[in-house]
């Protein structure tokens, strides 16, 4: 139980980094930026960001290994450092789609509030404590909901922080009661002595109930169906780079603080639903979930004409795959829902990168209005192409890996013998249907030709090209040799 | 002798003539006719050679090649020359360039033609040949497509329909025969004709069928026999015939009846007969039916023609099915005591098919040059007093039809009458049937005689040109065979009399 | 042979070459595209060379690759393998030449078809399950953007349809191997290694894994009644896409259905071979009387691809040594013609006359207008027919051997099929080529461009394969029937009896 404060701040540089990052940036508009028009703002802004980005990323590299930290407060296993780097390109990949991308007026607050979200995500990642966990996922969601609604200009804008907020806030309130439950279960607020507790005690109704709320408040974080009423909308009027930042690190960072938390610290309280008989715990709850996902996702993605809507479902349906990897994850451990979540996050970046380049030139709410992208701009379409290929799953991309690890993890366990497998089943059917709005995309963007009214070529910044192009190389890389993230966990 | 492989040179040559022709096809008329004509007439050439050399009274076949082709499949490439097939071969060698000779002249295309010609003269004469039934396939599947370009490209206004029929059925009928020979091959583990018989004539091949249990070596049989039936054709699967002999044009009609038909009654000696005695015994009393039913109706539905053609096509279904219904009747009766009877009835459809085969073509050129005289009318009224018109025509013409109708003294007398002789030995009643079919037969070609040749000049005799010398050439050679196997059958009859001798010796009691 | 995983990797580059020299202009692309796809075909001309046929798979590469799922990147090939990765190279050559007339977005054409044609090699390569899935699925999106952009008739319809059953298929597919490889116990995806394991799972594991897979790959293969998205997408793909889709892609099932469900699931082929059988039956009879009535001349040749798949399905649903060697080379004979015929159909008549309509093409003496077409036709026809002569014939009659031996009914019904075949061939024949005979009268005078140095060697490249095998199909079936004692197959072929 050693208390070292220099333990604490090496635990916590990437935070560090990243605040003294956001107000470095916040200082340096309201000084230098005074002088500046936008586009110099947007610049400057941005390259604060990012430098602040990189030296989080050498400080987590700095915290290795070492497993629990400050009294048991944080860990910092292969997981965190995993969970870390990975937010952080996800953020810097988004921070670098900003310039010339964005019509917010207010660049360095833009920035601030990611550096912000994004220092929620990488503590998130280290929690090993309720409390520790319970602010950070605050911290993360109220830098979102302020990204969902700073576009002013836009009323969808404000609409869609409206309702993250209220949603968000109901299920922090649902989070802090299951927490505070938990707590008065076993008298502690680590997860491995909640372990070790809950280990003693069995299921109980109040166990059943304290998981039924942080179920909830997962479900309402990861977009899982039936909690999921705020995704469509929210990814429809947020602006597009705040979308990708949504659909991408709060996810990863999400399912990564949860699967630390059920998996090992409620793991005696899982239940089963591999086989049959299925046995009460919360992974019975956690399959309706995956089903309601699968399907609400899939069926609704179909009947959209939006394509940010369409993303916005296809969003629940890949949080209810992320679901099904949870189930398997406590045979496999944590590899293939890692691994699912980042190259997941990383499509998404890339396509909503694609959709906010797309927006400036014009306008990209309809699908239609994507039409032509392959004679507008070649590397739009082109990549667009790989992100939207990615979350439909086909190989040599990373998002087939993805599923694939997480199919194969699940049905390891038990075989089509229980709830599991048949679940899995489903998912792979309902795959199929993915396919086809997600070739809807890809018809609009390489197939039909231009409309009439938006013809011209969209101009893509450098900073963005390297972007998606990064964004669209990891994803092959990783697709081709997965070994390289899963070799982390051993 | 050996060293030369004169049966492969039989099957090759036209072949090779075929691709000459293919390969130019621009080649103005008159050395395309040369062309094809010099490669048609390598079959009489190659087929006088081996007549030479041939020895009938040698047992087993003669000239063989054989050699392994398909280890896979356990396919060899095996010819061999018998009394049997020597006839026919000599046969396509009187035939073949007859028909040639006697109409490229007067075709579009010339080239095309010939090479058609070639390709369907080379796959009879593989038919005739192969003693491997993947060999034999090929051919006898690969002669149905230049007839169906001779019917569709050259042919009269119903062509298409009749060469689409044509193709159809006779591809119908061959399917089930595939099958039943991969059946065979499954239970006997080899395509080849010779080995097969072989297997039968022990016993062992029935066994293995019946190895198979229930109805399946019925199945077997009843498919190689539907496959060879349509070809022949054995009523009721005659009704392809007619409109294509009548569509075709006239040289593709005379190497149709000539020579084509002869593939049939050749599969049913040389593989049906051999591998399925007790099969072809037991379905032989409703066979033998059939095979009166092509007598006497098909000789009835030629007496009500009107059209020369038709009549001349069903009189061919009237003649083949003599050469079957000696065939089942001999199949019928087992019996050491039917010896004589046997070896005649044989002999008879030996004989049949070549001399059916000079007439029948000597017959369509005839009606040939009637429809080009008269502009294409070829019906039995569009005709009358050809004779005083054209008085050397009129005799050929007439030799042909009384060769046709069995006159003593012509060749077909001489099949016809052992063939009686032969069925009657062993069926009587069915015999006395048969002979109604004579009847009408001479009754309808008499009818064709008068009213075409005799009487006022009418229709499109008047005027009527008498034969040129191109024409004369072609039935020239044809009707003198008539007369001198008329008058002289042995010259055919030693050829096959020993092997005939050996099929009837070999009659299971 | 260890030239052989090259064809994977020469197409894939070929793919990006192509696009790259299509920037600069379409006849860049189109040299690019025609040496990659010989070089592809040369490989595999190579490696038939020199191939001594044995009993049994020869690893070409083994290494590592995903060890925390126990994936290694496992190549191999047999007799079969080859037979059909020799199929993929002349199918590509052909259907290069025959897309030599492309002139819009030519590079990108060629990428996607080289990218789809390195899928394909690496499926019949593959001996690791996962590789094989990857490499099938790899081959699946091409073949959208293929047809949606470059194809005709209702081309966006039939693009969406194709891939979708494509997709649902291995959707399937991989269900039953991810089902078999968690029940092994998940730390390898050898085909072996799960063929090996397999015997040990319950009854209903091996009939559920069996069926799962089959019906997977059957998708693909167009067995009834999962077949109708091929007649659709066949008719919407442009011609070179329609090629590789009837010739060489619906083998990928067949080989799928081979390679991978029954070889690991004996017991499961064994239990459902009658279902396979007459729903390859129904197949062969019920695609072939829906081609004897269609108007349009492309539609009869989709319908035929299914009619004949249908018999390299029933030679797999007997399940002996005979019926299996004449269903491969059914696959590799029905892929040489099916790439004829449709290359005759698309390229030759339809981009001059711009009408495949039967009443169309009736009224044109097409067979004096398109001598060339005309000859190339009625050859494929009769080999499509199965005439003695054409590579069909030996498959189809080493298919009926083998079906006789396992059930004789199946066989005297599949025979029928050979009827149907022949008939509407030659009803297309007949009235696309022959509509008027000689003696007609003349129709309107068209001219037609003649028919360029790329088609007549294209045609003469598959109309020469046709016609070796179908002379003399040792060729290949001394690579087949060796491959088919391997212990693994024999197993296949015996119910699971060793």
């Amino acid at each position: 139980m050693s208390l070292s404060y220099a333990e604490l701040f090496r635990a916590l540089l990437p935070e560090a980094a990243l605040t003294i990052g956001a107000l470095a940036v916040l200082t340096a508009d309201l000084t230098v930026g005074r002088r500046q028009d936008l586009s110099a703002r947007y610049r400057t802004a941005v390259s604060i960001g990012l430098l602040s980005v990189l030296a989080a990323a050498y400080g987590t590299l700095a915290a290795g290994n070492t497993g629990e930290a400050f009294g048991g407060v944080l860990i910092l296993d292969m997981l965190t450092l995993g969970t870390r780097l990975g937010v952080l390109v996800l953020a810097g990949l988004t921070l670098a789609l900003l310039p010339g991308v964005s019509r917010i007026r207010h660049p360095a607050e833009y920035v601030a509030v990611v550096l912000f979200a994004s220092c929620g995500f990488t503590l998130m990642g280290a929690s090993n404590q309720l409390l520790v966990a319970f602010l950070a996922i605050e911290l993360a969601s109220l830098s979102l909901y302020i990204l969902a609604g700073l576009d002013k200009s836009s009323p969808a804008s404000a609409e869609a922080g409206l309702k993250y907020y209220l949603v968000g806030g109901m299920s922090a309130a649902f989070l802090l009661f299951g927490f505070s439950l938990l707590y008065g279960l076993t008298g502690s607020l680590e997860l491995p002595q909640i372990a070790f507790q809950l280990s003693l005690q069995g299921m109980t109704a109040l166990l059943m109930i304290a998981l039924t709320m942080i179920l909830v408040a997962f479900g309402f974080k990861a977009a899982a169906a039936p909690f999921h009423l705020w995704a469509p909308d929210v990814y429809e009027g947020a602006p597009p780079a705040s979308a990708a930042l949504i659909a991408s690190a709060s996810k990863l960072a999400g399912f990564v603080i949860f699967l630390r938390l059920l998996w090992p610290g409620l793991g005696f309280s899982a239940g089963r639903v591999t086989d049959l008989p299925v046995i009460v715990g919360w992974l019975p709850v956690v399959a309706l979930l995956v089903l309601a996902s699968l399907l609400v996702g899939n069926l609704g993605a179909l009947a959209q004409s939006n394509v940010r809507r369409l993303l916005g479902y296809s969003a629940i349906a890949h949080a209810g795959s992320l679901l099904l990897g949870m189930i398997g994850a406590g045979h496999s451990g944590p590899g293939p829902v890692f691994y699912y979540a980042a190259t997941y996050g990383l499509a998404t970046v890339g396509a909503f990168g694609v959709v906010a380049l797309v927006d400036r030139a014009g306008r990209c709410q309809q699908l239609t209005d994507l039409a032509g992208l392959r004679t507008r701009s070649p590397l739009l379409a082109g990549t667009l192409a790989v992100f939207v290929l990615s979350l439909a799953g086909f190989p040599p991309l990373a998002g087939f890996f993805g599923k694939f690890a997480v199919y194969a993890s699940v049905l390891k366990v038990g075989g089509v013998g229980g709830p599991a497998g048949w679940l899995t089943l489903a998912a792979i059917a309902l795959s199929a249907v993915a396919l086809y709005y997600y070739l809807i995309i890809l018809k609009q963007a390489l197939v039909a030709p231009a409309k009439e009214s938006a013809r011209e070529v969209i101009p893509v910044p450098l900073p963005a090209t390297l972007s998606l192009l990064a964004a669209a190389s990891l994803i092959l890389v990783f697709g081709l040799f997965p070994s390289t993230i899963l070799r982390i966990f051993g | 002798m050996n060293s030369l492989p004169l049966l492969s040179l039989l099957v090759f040559t036209p072949w090779l003539g075929a691709l000459v022709l293919a390969l130019l096809p621009r080649l103005g008329g008159g050395p395309a006719r040369t062309l094809a004509l010099l490669f048609s007439l390598s079959t009489l050439a190659l087929g006088a050679v081996a007549l030479g050399s041939f020895d009938p009274a040698a047992p087993g076949l003669q000239f063989v090649e054989k050699r392994a082709w398909i280890a896979a499949l356990g396919v060899s490439y095996h010819l061999g020359l018998d009394g049997l097939n020597l006839v026919l071969v000599l046969l396509t060698g009187l035939v073949a360039p007859a028909a040639l000779f006697g109409t490229i002249g007067s075709v579009t295309r010339p080239a095309l033609y010939g090479a058609l010609f070639l390709v369907l003269q080379g796959a009879a004469l593989g038919v005739f040949l192969f003693l491997d039934f993947f060999p034999w396939f090929v051919c006898w599947e690969l002669s149905l497509v230049p007839a169906f370009f001779l019917l569709k490209l050259w042919g009269g206004p119903g062509a298409a329909r009749a060469a689409y029929q044509f193709v159809i059925y006779t591809i119908g009928g061959s399917a089930f025969m595939l099958l039943g020979f991969a059946a065979l091959y499954a239970a006997a583990g080899t395509f080849d004709f010779v080995q097969l018989a072989a297997l039968a004539r022990e016993g062992a091949l029935a066994g293995k069928l019946a190895a198979l249990g229930g109805v399946w070596p019925q199945v077997i049989f009843y498919g190689v026999l539907l496959g060879l039936a349509v070809k022949v054709p054995l009523w009721p699967f005659h009704t392809w015939l007619p409109p294509a002999y009548a569509e075709a044009p006239t040289g593709a009609s005379m190497f149709l009846t000539g020579v084509m038909s002869k593939m049939g009654v050749y599969g049913f000696l040389r593989i049906l007969w051999p591998l399925f005695p007790a099969d072809l015994q037991t379905a032989a009393p409703w066979l033998l039916w059939l095979a009166l039913g092509g007598v006497v109706l098909g000789a009835y539905a030629a007496l009500r023609q009107t059209d020369l053609k038709r009549m001349v096509a069903y009189s061919s279904v009237n003649h083949l099915s003599y050469c079957l219904l000696a065939l089942f009747a001999v199949s019928s009766c087992g019996s050491e005591l039917a010896r004589d009877a046997s070896v005649a009835a044989l002999s008879g459809t030996i004989l049949q098919m070549f001399n059916h085969g000079l007439s029948a073509a000597a017959l369509f050129y005839c009606v040939g040059i009637l429809e080009s005289r008269s502009g294409g009318r070829r019906g039995l009224g569009d005709f009358g007093g050809v004779r005083t018109a054209a008085p050397v025509f009129a005799g050929f013409c007439g030799i042909a039809m009384f060769s046709s109708l069995g006159l003593p003294g012509l060749n077909g007398f001489v099949g016809e009458f052992l063939i009686f002789r032969g069925v009657f030995g062993l069926q009587p009643v069915l015999a006395a049937v048969a002979t109604l079919g004579l009847l009408a037969t001479a009754l309808f070609l008499l009818t064709f005689w008068q009213r075409v040749f005799h009487g006022p000049a009418a229709g499109a005799g008047v005027g009527f040109r008498d034969l040129g010398a191109g024409e004369t050439a072609t039935l020239l050679p044809l009707l003198v065979l008539m007369f001198v196997l008329g008058l002289m059958p042995q010259l055919l009859i030693r050829l096959f009399n020993p092997l005939v001798a050996s099929w009837a010796a070999h009659l299971s009691p | 042979m260890n030239a052989l995983p090259w064809t994977i990797y020469v197409s894939f580059a070929g793919a990006l070459l192509a696009l790259a020299a299509g920037q600069r202009s379409a006849s860049a692309a189109r040299v690019v595209g025609l040496l990659t796809a010989l070089t592809g075909l040369g490989l595999a001309l190579g490696a038939a060379a020199d191939f001594t046929p044995a009993a049994g798979l020869q690893t070409l590469v083994n290494a590592p690759w995903i060890p925390e799922l126990g994936v290694r990147y496992h190549l191999a090939a047999d007799g079969i393998s080859l037979t059909l990765v020799v199929l993929t190279g002349l199918a590509a050559t052909a259907g290069v030449l025959f897309s030599w007339n492309i002139g819009e977005r030519t590079g990108e054409f060629f990428a996607l078809y080289f990218a789809l044609i390195g899928g394909v090699y690496g499926v019949f390569l593959s001996a690791d399950a996962f590789a094989f899935f990857v490499f099938y699925e790899i081959a699946i999106v091409p073949k959208y953007f293929l047809i949606a952009n470059w194809g005709s008739t209702n081309r966006e319809y039939g693009a969406m349809k194709l891939v979708l059953y494509s997709f649902a298929g291995s959707a399937l597919v991989l269900a039953g191997l991810l089902w078999a490889h968690g029940a092994a116990g998940g730390d390898s995806f050898a085909l072996a290694d799960l063929a090996a394991a397999a015997p040990n799972f319950t009854r209903f594991e091996q009939l559920g894994m069996f069926a799962l897979l089959f019906t997977g790959f059957a998708v693909l293969a167009g067995m009834f009644p999962f077949h109708t998205w091929a007649p659709t997408g066949h008719v919407a793909a442009p011609t070179a896409a329609s090629m590789l889709l009837a010739g060489v892609v619906m083998k990928l099932g067949a080989y799928g259905c081979l390679r991978v469900a029954m070889v690991t699931f004996p017991a499961g082929l064994a239990y459902f071979a009658p279902v396979i059988a007459w729903l390859a039956i129904i197949g062969i009879l019920y695609a072939g009387f829906v081609a004897l009535v269609q108007d349009d001349f492309k539609f009869v040749i989709g319908y035929s691809s299914v009619s004949h798949m249908g018999f390299v399905l029933l030679g797999l649903a007997a399940a002996n040594a005979t019926a299996v060697a004449g269903a491969v080379l059914q696959m590799f004979s029905h892929g040489v013609i099916a790439g004829l015929l449709f290359a005759v159909v698309g390229r030759m008549v339809y981009e001059r006359t711009h009408t495949r309509k039967m009443d169309d093409l009736r009224a044109l003496p097409l067979h004096r207008l398109l001598p060339f077409a005309a000859v190339v036709f009625v050859l494929a026809g009769l080999a499509s027919m199965g005439l003695p002569g054409f590579s069909g014939f030996p498959a189809e009659l080493t298919i009926l051997i083998g079906t006789w031996k396992t059930s004789p009914l199946w066989a005297l019904v599949a025979a029928s099929g050979v009827l149907v075949a022949a008939a509407f061939t030659l009803r297309a024949i007949q009235v696309s080529f022959f509509g008027q005979n000689e003696t007609a009268k003349d129709a309107p005078d068209h001219h037609y461009e003649p028919i360029t140095w790329p088609e007549k060697a294209g045609a003469v490249l598959l109309l020469a394969a046709t016609v070796y095998v179908g002379l003399n199909p040792d060729a290949l079936l001394r690579w087949i029937t060796p491959a088919l004692e391997s212990p693994l197959l024999r197993a296949a072929l015996n119910g699971g009896a060793p």
